[in-house]
């Protein structure tokens, strides 16, 4: 595929829900490219419509006006939709609420295989199902029979990822991997979305509400607010020559270690 | 000064239907000043919010005391009967802002009459006027709109005003001490800020004396905490003040954990953050030696065998027998 | 486990199984260890109760207790039987219509509130009364299942609806299920409890409409029911006579399982509703 078409380009792409006076707009008139193996991160509030931007690219979500084009092809048209799956993958904030409680972690895990048309030999899919726990160090053996309730939060979370490594896909919409697991295991999950670009040298979209991680992790900052996007640019031209208020807000919110944040107006 | 709460030694276990025993809080001591927002960081599963359960004085099946002490101003709420407890401590000693106290506000009434109920219990023959002046003055006093949020339900309101709402309900007695386990891990950013300026709001107005406030996040902590204690496996392997902790931590797990953090700002790019490899130990099996010594980017030789305790260095208390 | 022991504990969930285990009895033990004849006469009209004929005579000399028995089955198959089809149906509908949304949401919710509105006790004895030959036991129990599936329905919608939005029915869509695979894998097993509390509810009213329906002499022409008892003793002057055996042991029976499955149901949302659970 020639790599001067984007990965994906929006035209006014608008997304609302309910009719009438219930009407809302949750994304709203948004243009914008994705260029092939770029990181680009969705950043703002909860409510701002990041995760049904995300949605959409994920084509769980229809368009209510507006393209939003794969590849030069508008998403709800390019047919076979496992055929996008195949392409155009996610990890999910809540790795708890992203498993099944009723089955096992490895049928589950199995289950990507669906995606293909043909699938590989049953041999072939346990070998690929343990090379992928492995880049996630995990141990293959000590998760047979489990069930998700069995494992710890960023265990869930590796799960997610091996599913990635599975599945191999040319993009990731990562909705908030890091959101809901300890702070100290936030690097390690960082840490395999990089192994991931650099081995299947992919496109992620990172959704976040931490400017600063996205500063660290991505190529573009798309700043959203209630539906807009107000910004977008590069990591240091937003945070450092932010234009719109949004951003500096965001910007003045994220606790950092060398900075002063809070201040105690009625301190003693 | 008197210390207002004393935690001595405490050790807590859970008991599993297989027999098993979890020791879970396994030997904290520590002492609260009034005024002071005391810290306590540490990975999932190193044994803080059991230890807030025994800070609660709520000890229920299948957690159990072992030894230890837990004083709020010279009286020991873990050897009050559980009613005692439920009466005179909880919402007036001692109140709990929960982890998930987004969900905590029954969805069916209003913000103001779940107020109302919690002065009513607390206070049965209370003038109802008399109450209803005193939610809005209390609400406007730590900065919400007290009209607004009092006349709206619990799904009428934000993620973040929500657990600022669930904050002023708790405090409405004037407890003497807030524990704040994760109130805003849960949330956005600018809610995030939103809350911890509450926090502050509620100390700066004297309605509430000191907190212990829990997290996974460091970065939070060094803005919030005037102390910090970090727990690894039960046990806390250093206590400092801020300063001490977050800038020079000298136990090796503190140091690791500082070095997991992504301190996601701009200018930092260049630091890499390192994840602590591998997990802490099973706390249902004996352990021996130093806890960490598996884990450890700097273990001796020695360490593995050596029973860690917690001994002075540079200030603070530090549980590593290597630090200096 | 966890939860059989919260239900084990719940004081509703004992009273309610017990009492429906003793009914249960009561149908299918009797046949197995003494002769009961429902067709031969065991003495005059309406003999009171003695020793060796525990509930009397019914208006034409037969045995009551052999009576109760099989009228006893008799109901427990309509209720179980229109409890089953008004839960399938039921939640075909209201699972299909909250996890597809949109258009096909609003046309179901539509339909199932038109059934709704109508008088569904009216709408059986009309039907039931124009059928006058072959009103068989299972005829009646599919007419009851099939108009009084609307509220499963709508209560299984609102779950269903409500599940669509979950991560994990999201990451089985990008696994490549389609909707039959998503509601059977990932929607149904988290609705299996409250399922089978709308079953039970489902069951109780059937058994309670085919009373009615029996009652009013409309219900089955060929098989004894307990209904059908109570529609005989009023038929042939059990009142007037003083004859209360012929009544009142099938009025308490209807009472006891009805009361015995609603208690099992609200005692069950207690444990599997979290929230009730406190």
């Amino acid at each position: 595929m020639p790599t001067d078409t984007p990965c994906f380009e929006a035209r006014n792409l608008t997304r609302a829900f309910g009719h009438g006076a219930r009407r809302k707009v949750a994304v709203n008139d948004a243009t914008f490219t994705i260029a092939e193996r770029e990181i680009v991160s969705l950043v703002g509030q909860s409510g701002c419509g990041k995760s049904v931007l995300a949605k959409l690219l994920l084509r769980l979500e229809k368009p209510s006006s507006g393209d939003l084009l794969y590849h030069g092809r508008p998403i709800a048209e390019s047919g076979d939709p496992r055929a996008y799956w195949r392409d155009v993958q996610a990890v999910f904030q809540d790795p708890y609420a992203a498993f099944n409680q009723f089955f096992t972690i490895r049928s589950q895990l199995k289950a990507c295989f669906r995606l293909f048309d043909r699938r590989p030999p049953e041999g072939e899919m346990e070998e690929r199902i343990d090379q992928a726990l492995l880049a996630v160090n995990l141990r293959p053996r000590e998760l047979d029979g489990k069930y998700p309730f069995e494992l710890s939060g960023g265990q869930m979370q590796r799960l997610l990822l091996a599913r990635i490594f599975i599945l191999r896909p040319r993009v990731l919409i990562a909705d908030e991997p890091t959101s809901m697991v300890d702070a100290c295991s936030r690097a390690g999950i960082l840490e395999y979305l990089m192994k991931l670009k650099e081995e299947l040298s992919m496109t992620i979209v990172f959704v976040t509400h931490d400017i600063g991680l996205a500063y660290y992790v991505s190529d573009r900052l798309f700043i959203l607010h209630e539906g807009r996007i107000v910004e977008q640019g590069t990591p240091d031209d937003v945070t450092q020559r932010p234009t719109s208020p949004f951003t500096r807000q965001l910007l003045d919110d994220i606790p950092s270690v060398h900075r002063p944040w809070v201040s105690r107006v009625g301190a003693k | 000064m008197p210390a207002i709460l004393e935690v001595e030694d405490l050790r807590l276990h859970y008991l599993t239907r297989l027999g098993k025993r979890v020791q879970a809080v396994d030997g904290v001591s520590f002492q609260l000043q009034p005024g002071e927002i005391l810290g306590i960081a540490g990975e999932s599963g190193c044994g803080k919010t059991t230890l807030v359960s025994g800070l609660m004085g709520l000890l229920m099946p299948p957690l159990h005391l072992s030894s230890g002490a837990v004083r709020i101003a010279g009286r020991d709420i873990l050897r009050l009967p559980p009613a005692e407890v439920r009466r005179s401590v909880l919402g007036r000693d001692i109140a709990m802002i929960p982890q998930g106290a987004l969900n905590s506000l029954n969805p069916t009434r209003k913000i103001r009459d779940l107020a109302t109920d919690v002065i009513l219990a607390h206070d049965e023959g209370a003038d109802r006027r008399a109450i209803q002046e005193r939610l809005r003055e209390r609400f406007t006093r730590i900065g919400l709109e007290a009209d607004a949020v009092l006349n709206a339900y619990p799904v009428q309101l934000p993620a973040g005003m929500k657990q600022r709402v669930v904050i002023g309900i708790s405090t409405l007695l004037n407890p003497r001490i807030v524990i704040a386990d994760e109130p805003s891990s849960a949330l956005d950013v600018s809610s995030q800020k939103a809350v911890i300026q509450l926090l502050f709001n509620l100390l700066d107005e004297g309605i509430v004396s000191s907190m212990v406030f829990i997290t996974h996040e460091l970065p939070l902590l060094r803005h919030v905490a005037g102390r910090i204690a970090v727990m690894y496996a039960g046990q806390i392997v250093e206590i400092g003040t801020t300063e001490q902790v977050i800038f020079d931590g000298r136990q090796p797990y503190t140091r690791a954990l500082m070095g997991s953090m992504l301190s996601a700002e701009p200018g930092q790019k260049s630091r890499k953050p390192v994840a602590i490899e591998g997990a802490p130990p099973n706390l249902g099996e004996p352990i021996s030696g130093c806890r960490f010594a598996v884990r450890c980017p700097v273990a001796q030789p020695d360490c593995p065998q050596r029973d860690q305790v917690l001994r002075e260095v540079a200030g603070r208390h530090v549980r590593c027998h290597h630090a200096h | 486990m966890k939860l059989l022991r919260h239900l084990l504990r719940s004081p509703g969930f004992l009273v309610g199984a017990l009492l429906l285990l003793a009914t249960l009895l009561l149908a299918f033990l009797p046949p197995l260890l003494m002769e009961l004849d429902t067709s031969r006469r065991a003495g005059l009209a309406y003999m009171p109760p003695t020793s060796g004929r525990w509930l009397g005579t019914d208006h034409l000399g037969l045995d009551m207790f052999a009576l109760l028995v099989s009228g006893l089955r008799s109901s427990l198959y309509v209720g179980f039987l229109a409890g089953i089809v008004a839960t399938v149906l039921g939640t075909l509908i209201g699972v299909y219509g909250g996890y597809k949304g949109g258009w096909i949401d609003d046309v179901l919710t539509a339909c199932t509130n038109l059934f709704l509105v109508i008088p569904s006790l009216i709408v059986l004895i009309l039907l039931s009364g124009s059928l006058q030959e072959g009103r068989s036991l299972t005829l009646i129990a599919l007419f009851i299942g099939c108009t009084t599936w609307t509220w499963s329905a709508r209560a299984v919608r609102a779950q269903a609806a409500s599940l669509r939005s979950r991560d994990h029915v999201a990451l089985a869509r990008i696994n490549g299920y389609g909707t039959l695979g998503i509601v059977c894998l990932h929607i149904l097993p988290y609705l299996l409890s409250y399922l089978f509390m709308v079953f039970i509810l489902q069951t109780a009213s059937g058994i309670l409409t085919e009373s009615v329906i029996s009652m009013l002499g409309l219900g089955p022409y060929d098989t004894v029911s307990l209904g059908n008892l109570l529609n005989q003793a009023i038929r042939n002057e059990a009142l007037s006579d003083g004859a209360w055996w012929a009544f009142f042991p099938p009025m308490l029976l209807i009472t006891v399982i009805a009361f015995a499955l609603y208690v099992l149901n609200t005692s069950m949302e207690g444990v599997f509703n979290p929230r009730l659970r406190k």
